[in-house]
């Protein structure tokens, strides 16, 4: 995906504002041309991040280096960045067009040519003809769209996207994101971008940064983050995870056995992480990885006996929740409500049986919330 | 005790329905709900503003034959102050004396209000009260405390000829232009420091890091977005001082000398010594129309000017 490896390079940045410390020890290498997100959720220090490599923020201690440049001495208008702020800042003493064109002014181009460029910014916003308007004329998406051409008319080598979407409906968000994602593709820019929506992060990203309390949790594409997650908090942060408490029985080269209780003995796949017998551990399955059946399944493979207590249709899907004996939280557990779907289910109460593949078994250490990951 | 309660539940539902009547009337019809708050200001504005405005321009059509007034109505005053050349040159003078006033106000005010906007982060009000200090005292005050400092021995004067820099005291401090300009600056530049501020104030702090982000400096950010932005309040301060400065007429008789005579003192003595009321009341609406036809120019310039600049 990267051409190249380490473009941004972000080294054990720290910033302190009086005695909040907003980011602490952030270190992560975004490689040219890459979707990058920040995902966190409110005050977690993303956009102080942005903004140290905006540069209207000066890190507290550590190193930013942009394209072989360490960006220390280099001031904000100076720097190869360019930014779409939160809420847009569309100048609103200028017409759309001198928006667009604001940052052109240093390249000095004859106005015959950068009123083609401008035009051809708007063409790419699909707002053509909306050069003479103003920006209180525009909706909030429109005006989104200007912001991104005002900043990507200059060729950055990096585009800061601040919770672009946030202010859009939910139906304008989803259009937008693919609009976003297709762009990026096109002009093959490095976006850093920064949201809290963790679904919008997994759509849209290459890499995502999970970040709290001004810490990366975990840097990983979005499937390793939603299959692999390395500790409970991140586990958590993305999608909906079900816990439980085990020992650890056995490790041999590619199992590993965990005495669960109530819910039996599980297998899981041995990767990274190392865990010695005897060790506390946490089994983490996600909600759809289990399936339910009304008789008891037939075969080998792993299931428990549990009681439906509620159901939840979303329709597309469907959400359960069934208590087992002898588990505190009821398990979650969700379902397509696909044509060959059992719909009977959805209206059943009582027993039921829960089924699970070793493959749907995430194992993570018990106290993991602290520690960091590359 | 039943009567009371009876009588109160015969009116009850009648006042409730008139009350009814009176708001849906009033939700219906927004440009009266708009009168009807306005209507103590308008009150006042008609009473005090419109109905004096009448009598000048009525009395400004009479004539004055000693002291009586010859009602019949006649242009005549208005050819008068067009064709004697000292109520032009009066004219002109005042409506230089009071531009400059305007303009040394506006840039001795910006600073200051551009310095409390962005750089005071903790009590600024009392830093824009602290500014607007020497409006707590008598205007009458203020005009000859500066008689006390630009005089022949004033402050100026002693301390630069205890210094050996000057021989004799300057003479052009006192009874000048140039005095009467220094204090109207002095005295209104409170009213100056405050729409500006505001102005400023008003600034999306964002707006200015998006100019930073799109590559200008500090300075080129000033002239293409904060001063552009901050315009409204520079034309306000400006009118704000021209339009009562232009019409002032104590300044000038304290310390204008011959020089710095405005038209105002000769209207004012209209209504005095020389006793032609209706001659005053003429002099007086050209007054006024000519401010107003600056304040107009003035406006569409410094848009235009701001146009041409970002
Ligand atoms: N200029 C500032 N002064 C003081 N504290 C700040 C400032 N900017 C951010 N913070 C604090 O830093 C933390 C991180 O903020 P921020 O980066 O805006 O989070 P996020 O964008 O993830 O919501 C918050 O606790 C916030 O209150
Ligand atoms: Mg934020």
């Amino acid at each position: 995906m990267s051409n190249n490896s380490s473009f941004i390079s972000i080294q054990n940045v720290s910033k302190s504002f009086g005695s909040v410390a907003a980011v602490s020890d952030v270190s992560m290498e975004i490689g040219g041309g890459e979707f990058f997100s920040l995902l966190g959720p409110s005050g977690c220090g993303k956009t102080t991040l942005l903004r140290m490599l905006a540069g209207f923020e000066t890190p507290t201690s550590g190193e930013i280096v942009i394209d072989g440049q360490s960006m220390s001495a280099v001031p904000p208008h100076q720097r190869p960045v360019n930014m779409v702020f939160q809420n847009y800042a569309i100048f609103p003493h200028l017409n759309i067009h001198d928006n667009i064109a604001y940052g052109m002014r240093k390249e000095r181009l004859p106005q015959a040519e950068l009123d083609k460029k401008v035009e051809e910014m708007l063409e790419m916003i699909k707002l053509p003809g909306y050069g003479k308007r103003r920006s209180h004329e525009l909706s909030g998406g429109e005006r989104q769209r200007v912001a991104l051409a005002r900043a990507l008319i200059k060729r950055p080598k990096v585009l800061l996207l601040d919770e672009p979407l946030g202010a859009l409906d939910k139906q304008l968000r989803e259009q937008m994101q693919m609009e976003l994602r297709a762009l990026q593709r096109s002009v093959g820019i490095t976006f850093v971008f920064v949201t809290h929506d963790q679904e919008e992060a997994l759509t849209m990203s290459d890499r995502i940064a999970v970040m709290s309390k001004g810490r990366t949790l975990q840097i990983d594409s979005p499937t390793e983050l939603y299959e692999k997650p390395i500790t409970r908090e991140v586990a958590a942060f993305i999608g909906t995870m079900n816990f439980f408490d085990g020992r650890v029985v056995s490790v041999d080269n590619d199992q590993i056995i965990v005495d669960a209780g109530a819910l039996g003995i599980v297998k899981g796949i041995k990767d990274t992480t190392n865990f010695g017998v005897g060790e506390m551990a946490q089994i983490a399955v996600r909600p759809e990885k289990f399936s339910l059946s009304i008789g008891a399944p037939n075969g080998v493979g792993n299931f428990i006996e549990g009681n439906m207590i509620s159901t939840a249709y979303l329709g597309e899907r469907s959400y359960f929740h069934i208590a087992v004996n002898g588990i505190d939280q009821p398990i979650a557990v969700s379902a397509q409500n696909s044509a060959s779907a059992d719909i009977n289910i959805r209206d059943h109460k009582g027993q039921v049986w829960l089924g699970w593949p070793d493959a749907a078994v995430v194992l993570l250490k018990q106290d993991a919330s602290h520690s960091q990951a590359q | 005790m039943t009567d009371n309660t009876a009588t109160l539940r015969s009116t009850l539902p009648r006042s409730t329905k008139s009350g009814g009547w009176l708001s849906s009337l009033l939700m219906r019809f927004e440009a009266l709900r708009g009168y009807l708050l306005l209507s103590p200001t308008l009150l006042i504005m008609i009473i005090g503003i419109c109905v004096p405005l009448f009598i000048l321009v009525g009395m400004s059509l009479w004539t004055q034959h000693g002291f009586e007034f010859d009602k019949s109505l006649t242009l005549a005053n208005y050819f008068n102050v067009a064709e004697q050349p000292i109520y032009k040159a009066l004219l002109a003078r005042s409506i230089l004396i009071s531009g400059g006033c305007a303009l040394a106000t506006v840039i001795l005010s910006y600073p200051m209000a551009y310095f409390v906007a962005f750089h005071v982060h903790r009590h600024k009000m009392v830093w824009i009260i602290l500014m607007t200090l020497p409006f707590w005292t008598s205007y009458l005050l203020r005009v000859f405390s500066w008689k006390i400092i630009l005089g022949y021995n004033g402050v100026i004067n002693s301390g630069l000829i205890g210094m050996g820099l000057i021989d004799q005291p300057l003479e052009f401090l006192l009874y000048s232009p140039l005095a009467v300009v220094i204090t109207l600056t002095h005295a209104w530049s409170a009213f100056a420091i405050l729409p500006i501020y505001v102005s400023l104030e008003k600034i999306d702090r964002s707006l200015l890091e998006a100019a930073t982000d799109l590559g200008d400096g500090p300075v080129r950010r000033f002239f293409r977005i904060t001063f552009p932005m901050s315009l409204p309040g520079v034309i306000a301060a400006a009118l704000i001082i021209f339009i009562p400065t232009v019409g002032d007429y104590i300044t000038p008789t304290l310390l204008g000398g011959p020089d710095g005579i405005m038209l105002a003192n000769l209207i004012s003595a209209q209504f005095g010594k020389v006793n032609d009321w209706p001659m005053g009341a003429a002099l007086a609406i050209a007054l006024m129309v000519t401010v107003a036809l600056f304040s107009v120019v003035f406006v569409i310039i410094s848009r235009k000017v701001t146009e041409r600049i970002t």
